[in-house]
């Protein structure tokens, strides 16, 4: 709790840049890496990352400066190079997008190591550190760092901002932009602009290798939790700052904890999260939906059972022993006891010592089962030309499925019929 | 009176392969006009290469007697339905409001005209009841009218569909020819794309016969006749596409140069909207 409260009072300075940093870093490559998600080049984030590798080694080799600008912008020019390099090479070459962006990441990547070995075994003074762009070294930042971040990462989220129109009608339909005459290679080149500096901002916090992890998997997260572009960034790049923050204060907690890990760790966990737990999405969502649609066939099936067992006597409504149920269809044990008591406390059945019988709620309800199975096996027959004897396992399954509006349709379609194929009468 | 859409004996390719060969015609305003012919006959390259999505090899393509540059405003595409992907976070409104898109309103809020046209082409359609229904809980009909929206959105005067029809139940066909009736009515053109010969012959006031090559261009009764229709899917022609493999395999230029067929702008382009 005590490191807690030091934490977040911000009153070391180095704690305050890191953070504000990360932060920063964070929600920028989130915002860029959503585009990126959307238009399906997750890879391409990647070899991005890997392939500014050279352009940051020569930048310094030129200038002999570690200014972050100076870095920054090697790693833009060779950052562009590798984009149009992949452009040229898909273009020109029957090879497959997959192998393109899989040469230039490690032809690249292979230059940058070369030129970094050579670099460092050169002697020059003030090359350490070159090599911590590998890794990240997010804990080391400086102020001018922190500055020239948090410069390029406001400048994104404007930009980002002034061209989101232009960004999401490329990422949906890149075609009919270009025949409305807009701009399209001017977008693609702002956003391939913008991803280029978010990688470069990012990997000095978590490195090349880790950098493709913070531009895609926010973005994979938040689209679990909306339908809307506009709140998917927002919930992506707030999920991008909670990373920066989390990473920050697990490396500050725990010394010797690096930070660009621990924020690729965290935002792991978010999407983790997010894709087993999301309402809708969420794979737990789906489950829930299937359990309840398989409760939902149980139950019918006995009320079904109830009410054509009674019909064959003349009365739906009369008492049922389990023997006379069972002599009608088998159920396994345990639905059968699940079934009874959600029908009992739904109160379309009750019972007594000689079984149980349909109350009026649940005669209207089996009706219902009984009516959709009948109007179906009617639409099999006169629509779909099926023999009489081959149209009960497609009903026994559609007639779950059927919403209310389907059977107005069915029942106006096939002009209200009095009897199905099997000559039994449809209840109404 | 100015021809809707003139194709100027155009020839594109696809990875060097010649999938339309020297394809010239044109086509009357007010009319629905069809661009029928059997798969890989080269449908799509042929709509797709009118809007200026991909460059022809030789010949040129104008809409309304002008470039495609200088009019874009009043020309409106709806490409094939699995062109994109509808798992994308988008309403239903959100993607009819992108016909409002312009160069000059890209960086700019839309206006309460731009939804209104929106909402009147959704209303069009039927589909006002979906307009905050996420894109991809549609049904496949759905979505094609979606499309349709987005170019009515447009406010053009000529329409380019890429296959409107598939993946359409019955009733959503019957309403969307009586949409296009409508449409001519006003005066507007609209090209569609499509494959079904059966329903051909009903649909379309004036037909454009494609196999690789123009087989036949003009009204309805006058195209489909027994020899054309055997014409274009009694198979592609052997020569020819002996040809058109050679040039691949080859990689032979498909056109010499000073015979690409391009148009000469004696007078500069008007002024660009």
């Amino acid at each position: 709790m005590e490191t807690l409260l030091e934490f977040f009072s911000f009153s070391s300075p180095n704690v305050r840049m890191v953070t504000l940093g990360t932060v920063l870093l964070g929600a920028a490559a989130a915002v860029v890496g959503s585009f990126a998600f959307l238009r399906k080049r997750a890879l391409v984030g990647d070899a991005i990352a890997h392939a500014i590798l050279p352009g940051i080694v020569l930048a310094y080799v030129v200038t002999d400066s570690k200014h972050p600008l100076v870095l920054m912008i090697g790693a833009l020019l060779c950052g562009w190079l590798a984009i149009l390099s992949m452009d040229y090479i898909g273009n020109k070459t029957k090879l497959k997008t997959d192998t393109v962006i899989g040469l230039i990441l490690s032809v690249f990547f292979g230059l940058g190591i070369f030129m970094l070995t050579a670099v460092q075994h050169t002697g020059r003074g003030n090359q350490a550190g070159l090599d911590k762009f590998l890794f990240g070294k997010a804990a080391s930042m400086t102020q001018t760092d922190v500055f020239v971040f948090a410069g390029f990462s406001i400048a994104l989220l404007i930009i980002t901002f002034v061209f989101f129109k232009a960004f999401k009608i490329l990422s949906f339909n890149r075609d009919f932009a270009l025949t409305l005459g807009l701009p399209v290679k001017w977008a693609e080149f702002v956003l391939a602009t913008l991803t280029v500096l978010a990688i470069t901002t990012g990997i000095q916090a978590v490195g090349v290798v880790l950098m493709a992890a913070l531009l895609i998997t926010p973005a994979a997260a938040a689209r679990s939790w909306t339908d809307s572009l506009v709140r998917m960034i927002f919930i992506a790049a707030a999920l991008g700052a909670l990373g920066g923050l989390v990473g920050s204060y697990i490396s500050f907690t725990a010394p010797n904890m690096p930070t660009g890990p621990w924020i690729v760790m965290a935002l792991s966990f978010f999407t983790l999260f997010s894709l087993l737990f999301a309402p809708k999405r969420g794979v737990f969502a789906k489950l829930q939906l299937q359990r309840k649609n398989r409760e939902k066939i149980i139950t019918e099936n006995l009320l079904k059972a109830f009410y054509l067992t009674g019909e064959k006597t003349g009365n739906v409504q009369a008492i049922i022993a389990k023997e006379t149920l069972d002599s009608y269809r088998k159920f396994p044990a345990s639905e059968f006891q699940f079934a009874l008591r959600k029908l009992k406390r739904k109160l379309h059945i009750i019972g007594n010592e000689n079984g149980w019988r349909l109350t009026e709620t649940g005669v209207v309800k089996a009706a219902r089962v009984v009516r959709l199975h009948r109007l179906w096996e009617m639409y099999l027959t006169e629509r779909m030309n099926m023999q009489s004897d081959h149209i009960h396992p497609n009903a026994e399954t559609m007639e779950h499925v059927i919403t209310p509006e389907v059977e107005a349709e069915l029942i106006k379609e096939l002009n209200r019929p009095e009897k199905d194929p099997h000559e039994s009468v449809i209840p109404y | 009176m100015i021809p809707a859409v003139e194709a100027h004996n155009l020839t594109v390719s696809y990875a060097r392969k010649p999938v339309l060969w020297d394809v010239d015609f044109t086509l009357p305003q007010g009319k629905i006009i069809g661009i029928v012919g059997p798969n890989g006959s080269g449908k799509t390259t042929l709509l797709k290469t009118i809007m200026g999505l991909l460059k022809p090899d030789s010949g040129y393509a104008e809409l309304l007697g002008k470039p495609l540059d200088d009019i874009r405003e009043r020309i409106a595409y709806v490409p094939q339905r699995e062109s994109v992907d509808w798992d994308f976070p988008a309403s239903v409104m959100d993607v009819v409001l992108m016909g409002r898109y312009r160069k000059k309103n890209l960086f700019k809020r839309l206006t309460r005209e731009d939804k209104q046209l929106a909402t009147e082409a959704l209303e069009k359609v039927n589909l006002l009841e979906f307009a905050n229904r996420q894109i991809s809980q549609l049904s496949g009909g759905q979505q094609q009218r979606v499309f349709i929206a987005r170019s009515l959105a447009q406010m053009a005067d000529v329409y380019l569909m890429d296959e409107p029809f598939v993946g359409v139940d019955a009733a959503t066909e019957e309403s969307i020819l009586q949409l296009l009736t409508n449409m001519r009515e006003d005066g507007k053109t609209v090209v569609i794309v499509h494959h079904d010969l059966q329903t051909a012959q009903s649909y379309f006031d004036w037909i454009v016969l494609l196999n690789t090559r123009l087989v036949a261009c003009g009204p309805t009764a006058a195209v489909f006749t027994d020899d054309n229709l055997k014409d274009a899917y009694g198979g592609r022609l052997n020569l020819l596409s002996k040809l058109g493999d050679l040039i691949s395999q080859k990689e032979f230029p498909l056109r010499e140069k000073g015979f690409e067929d391009k148009k000469a702008h004696s007078n500069p382009p008007e002024g660009k909207e």
